[in-house]
């Protein structure tokens, strides 16, 4: 009697647990974007051009110098940072400076962005400006219609021409 | 159930281990063929063998979460328990990484939302030169290779949660790694019942182009990428580090005065090595022939006096100084209670432990734990007068020191030293023992 009340306890106890973890195993669902909304990514990997060019040294320059360390070109490894405008509907919606990777700020700059928008036809603009000053080196605008629950993917590939729009 | 939580979460590890290893036999491991390699699973292998595989990895969540808010309940986190607790806590991680990399293995829309919330979460802290997305974020990015890594990390994490599975059990004496037997198989017939009733399914195939409109996540591995979503990535880290380091701080800001640890006495100490056996925190080492308490690690139970063959009452000397012994409360301290309460009231003597259920009456005596009683004190008293002897431990299962009433059934049942003589007749009435003269 006493060991069928404790598997009946034992039973009461797993059986809710096991209940428990078939629901949540895989309920309740969960949308990542409203059901009327699509995604849109800014993606990139970029390097700017060296901030300032390569000089050739002098020959003061190269005596002071290790034996070992004359190369006769000085070119700092420091880039630019990136600025990113992200428009949408007429409307700046991301405007980010994206500093280069590195200790010595020589390496990549890097960005990933996402931005659920309400599903339809939008009107996207996106520039980027990897040199100092005014203006941008890079721009490109397109009326696109995304259906919900679609994804645009905006890349950057510098070889192809600056962004690319990928549906 | 409550009692064996680290137990069964070894097993549902195991139990992991050998269906995932199984699992892996027709598995794919390329983006053409991974989602196709496990919808054409059998029903007896896809439908139970991975189902069984899934509910054990979230069972082994819920097993490994109660463990941890019962130890954090009773308060065996602090003192010398901390090292128990401490390295338990990198565990947590290492088990929400080995479950959420296991899902992008089947490369369906579940898969593709968690890989994707997971990289944006590592971005969202600077981790990667690049940003881990963007290697997800069009088929030409995504190759074979990647599988390599993803079955390579749904190895070697679980691998290294088990390095730390046993490394967390290093400072316990005779660590409860095994289930018992009806309750393991209990739980493994209730996960093939659960396998069999709701198999799980893969969702669509990955689609680099699409958002899943809604997703059927496993709310026990993969709640972070919701929350993710509903705060933000540096919300997320905020509180996963904050919770990681309030858990690794508790030892400290929950610091309580420890009792003066276990001493031993050289002159006494002749090195049997029966207080190293019997310590169930591992504080004790033989030191040539010595014992040597690891202070760190002692936890004042006074296993290790009821222990030791020198504390026994008949020895004729004034000053009864046992081998090993609790300052607090020493051997010769329980020899002169158990002496006064003979003089007072011989026809019941009654040793309790501290921890023991029921309030202690005036006469009786008190001790750390039921196994700091050596059984020649059971003798002793009976020889002295006493009609009727009683040794009450902790509740079945529920000992303050993890092994008293293990231990004291051994050695009161003559099958661990220092044992009961054959003269005393031991009767158990669940957590009470009864002891007489045959």
């Amino acid at each position: 009697m006493k060991q069928a009340l404790r598997i009946a306890a034992q039973l009461a106890l797993y059986v809710p647990l096991m209940a428990l973890i078939g629901y949540f195993s895989s309920a309740p669902k969960f949308s990542p974007v409203g059901g009327n909304e699509a995604l849109l990514r800014l993606s990139f990997i970029h390097a700017a051009p060296r901030k300032a060019p390569c000089r050739e040294r002098s020959a003061e320059e190269l005596a002071k110098l290790a034996p070992n360390m004359r190369a006769a070109l000085d070119c700092p490894r420091e880039r630019a940072p990136l600025l990113v405008e992200l428009e949408l509907d007429g409307k700046v919606v991301l405007r980010r400076e994206v500093p280069p990777a590195g200790l010595k700020r020589d390496g990549n700059a890097t960005l990933y962005h996402r931005l659920p928008v309400p599903a339809g036809k939008h009107r996207i603009a996106v520039r980027l400006r990897e040199r100092p000053g005014a203006g941008f080196d890079y721009a490109r605008e397109a009326t696109v219609e995304l259906a919900p629950g679609r994804v645009l993917l905006i890349d950057f590939v510098a070889a192809q021409g600056g962004f690319l729009f990928r549906l | 159930m409550l009692r064996h939580l680290g137990a069964l979460g070894f097993l549902l590890f195991w139990l992991l281990a050998a269906s995932g290893i199984t699992l892996y036999i027709r598995f794919d491991t390329s983006v053409a063929s991974a989602y196709q390699s496990i919808g054409e699973l059998e029903w007896w292998f896809g439908g139970v063998l991975r189902s069984m595989h899934r509910y054990a990895a979230d069972a082994f969540v819920i097993v490994v979460l109660a463990h941890l808010i019962r130890e954090l309940a009773a308060g065996r986190f602090r003192g010398f328990r901390a090292f128990s607790w401490i390295s338990g806590v990198p565990l947590l991680w290492l088990m929400y990484a080995s479950g959420i990399v296991g899902y992008w293995l089947v490369w369906d829309t579940r898969a593709q939302f968690s890989a994707l919330a997971t990289a944006e979460w590592l971005y969202g802290a600077g981790i990667g030169a690049e940003p881990m997305a963007r290697n997800f974020l069009g088929a030409e990015q995504i190759s074979d290779r990647l599988f390599s890594l993803f079955v390579f990390l749904h190895i070697g994490l679980p691998l290294a949660l088990l390095a730390g599975m046993w490394v967390h059990v290093q400072r316990l004496g005779r660590p409860a790694t095994v289930a018992p037997r009806a309750r393991a198989l209990g739980a493994i017939a209730l996960l093939a019942v659960l396998a069999l009733a709701q198999p799980v399914l893969s969702q669509a195939r990955w689609d680099p182009g699409a958002v899943p409109p809604a997703i059927s996540i496993d709310w026990f591995l993969q709640f972070a990428h919701p929350l993710m979503y509903a705060t933000s990535p540096a919300a997320l880290w905020a509180l996963t580090l904050g919770a990681t380091a309030l858990l690794v701080a508790l030892p400290w800001l929950a610091r309580r005065p420890r009792p003066a640890v276990a001493v031993v006495s050289a002159e006494n100490c002749n090195g049997c090595g029966r207080c190293v056996a019997d310590c169930p925190y591992e504080a004790i080492r033989l030191t040539g022939r010595r014992a040597e308490v690891l202070a760190e690690r002692c936890a004042a139970c006074g296993i290790c006096a009821g222990a030791c063959p020198s504390s026994t009452p008949f020895r004729s000397v004034a000053e009864l100084v046992s081998g090993i012994d609790l300052p607090e409360l020493t051997v010769h301290d329980l020899r002169r209670q158990l002496q006064a309460a003979l003089a007072a009231r011989p026809e019941s003597v009654v040793f309790r432990c501290e921890y023991a259920k029921g309030a202690c009456a005036g006469g009786d005596i008190s001790l750390r734990c039921l196994a700091m009683l050596p059984p020649s004190f059971i003798e002793y008293a009976l020889r002295h007068g006493a009609r009727r002897v009683q040794a009450i431990g902790c509740r079945v299962g529920e000992c303050k020191w993890r092994l008293g009433l293990e231990l004291s059934a051994e050695r009161f049942a003559g099958a661990r030293e220092p044992h009961l003589r054959a003269n005393v007749r031991a009767t158990r009435l669940n957590d009470a023992y009864t002891f007489a003269l045959r």
